[in-house]
């Protein structure tokens, strides 16, 4: 079987060895969503909002738990006190695998403002984040951001935006 | 009596074993200034998230196969804030959760502004939502009905509703740094 942009983020969520995942849904992330779902070794928590999806991660990092949360770019609006004031005070670590909507190819205006807003809101938290273009590097990238977010205790984030979820991978098969 | 005397009665009747997230300003001072206890993580900065804190805690306490209890302590204010996260709790349905909500109707870390659960009633809305162990203890003129012996050996999640008066008491600040804080809570788990 050929694996897809989705299948290679969810490998590399196995590499990373996380086990604990929060989420709200966006249309990118719905076959991610199933996987998870449907793996036994990852706690998944639907949450609400993204903010308490956070606080849940935070306490499940202390109970001994590999954490990240799903969600749209939306959602790192959500967020931001809890990032700064919980996440980055206390150095918890934390991969947000992000659906970065509003770029190219969207088809919701709605979106398009905190689409804008971003990286630079990221940038403003002194969140280290990397956008990740070809499916074919997920895999690692995915690896790498959880092993460099618990080193250095910090939240990451990765942003998979529109047209990612489009591309095709021409390497990997399992 | 108000959130300090419940808080002391909850620190008292309550084993040592259990993990306790308190909610942000005085309820953690207060906490800290009674009994300090390495299980305890005083949750500063981040209005809202001490139930959320502690449901995590809580569902990682039970895919570990670890039995010990987690004791929210959070404030009315905070849980209005972040209303959502009571579905959550519901949903999600963690046996060793218990969350004691101190209500006293009031933003008491800012001034003791009213809040809205002057207006609701908190355990009405946690029944709605479907939790089947809800208590409700009117605490303003006693805290002798408080005791945390009586949940901890029953199945969660649980929601207590303790009625207080507004005011806080002389707390001291905090002076541990949050990754102190953070650090020694994890080795109790």
């Amino acid at each position: 079987m050929v694996l897809d942009s989705t299948d290679v983020i969810y490998e590399g969520i196995k590499d990373a060895g996380i086990n604990f995942i929060v989420s709200v849904p966006c249309a990118n992330l719905k076959k991610l969503l199933n996987l998870i779902d449907e793996d036994d070794e990852i706690k998944h928590v639907p949450v609400t909002r993204e903010e308490e999806g956070f606080g849940i991660c935070a306490g499940a990092y202390m109970g001994g738990m590999k954490p990240a949360i799903l969600m749209q770019n939306s959602g790192l609006g959500n967020s931001v006190n809890v990032l700064a004031s919980l996440m980055k005070l206390y150095k918890f670590p934390i991969i947000m695998i992000i659906s970065h909507r509003g770029t190219f190819g969207e088809g919701v205006y709605g979106q398009i403002p905190m689409s804008k807003a971003t990286t630079k809101v990221l940038d403003s938290l002194d969140i280290s984040y990397y956008k990740v273009e070809n499916p074919d590097e997920s895999r690692e990238i995915v690896k790498k951001a959880w092993d460099l977010s618990f080193i250095s205790e910090e939240p990451i984030a990765l942003l998979f935006d529109i047209m990612y979820w489009k591309r095709g991978v021409c390497c990997e098969e399992i | 009596m108000k959130r300090f005397d419940v808080i002391k009665k909850i620190v008292e009747t309550l084993d040592d074993e259990s993990f306790i997230v308190s909610n942000i300003g005085f309820p953690s001072r207060e906490l800290f200034g009674i009994k300090d206890r390495k299980t305890t993580f005083y949750m500063s900065g981040s209005m809202g998230m001490a139930t959320p804190i502690g449901l995590g805690l809580s569902l990682a306490l039970e895919e570990n196969d670890d039995d010990r209890k987690v004791v929210v302590i959070d404030g009315d204010g905070s849980l209005l804030m972040n209303f959502g996260e009571l579905v959550t709790v519901y949903a999600q349905n963690p046996r060793n959760l218990i969350i004691a909500l101190i209500d006293n109707e009031a933003y008491g870390s800012t001034g003791s502004q009213e809040t809205y659960s002057s207006k609701i009633n908190l355990s009405d809305i946690a029944n709605s939502i479907g939790f089947k162990e809800v208590f409700f203890v009117d605490a303003r003129k006693s805290v002798e009905d408080i005791d945390m012996s009586n949940y901890v050996d029953r199945n969660g999640p649980i929601f207590v509703h303790i009625k207080v008066n507004p005011g806080n008491s002389d707390a001291p600040i905090i002076d541990l740094s949050p990754s102190k804080i953070k650090n020694r809570f994890m080795k109790q788990i």
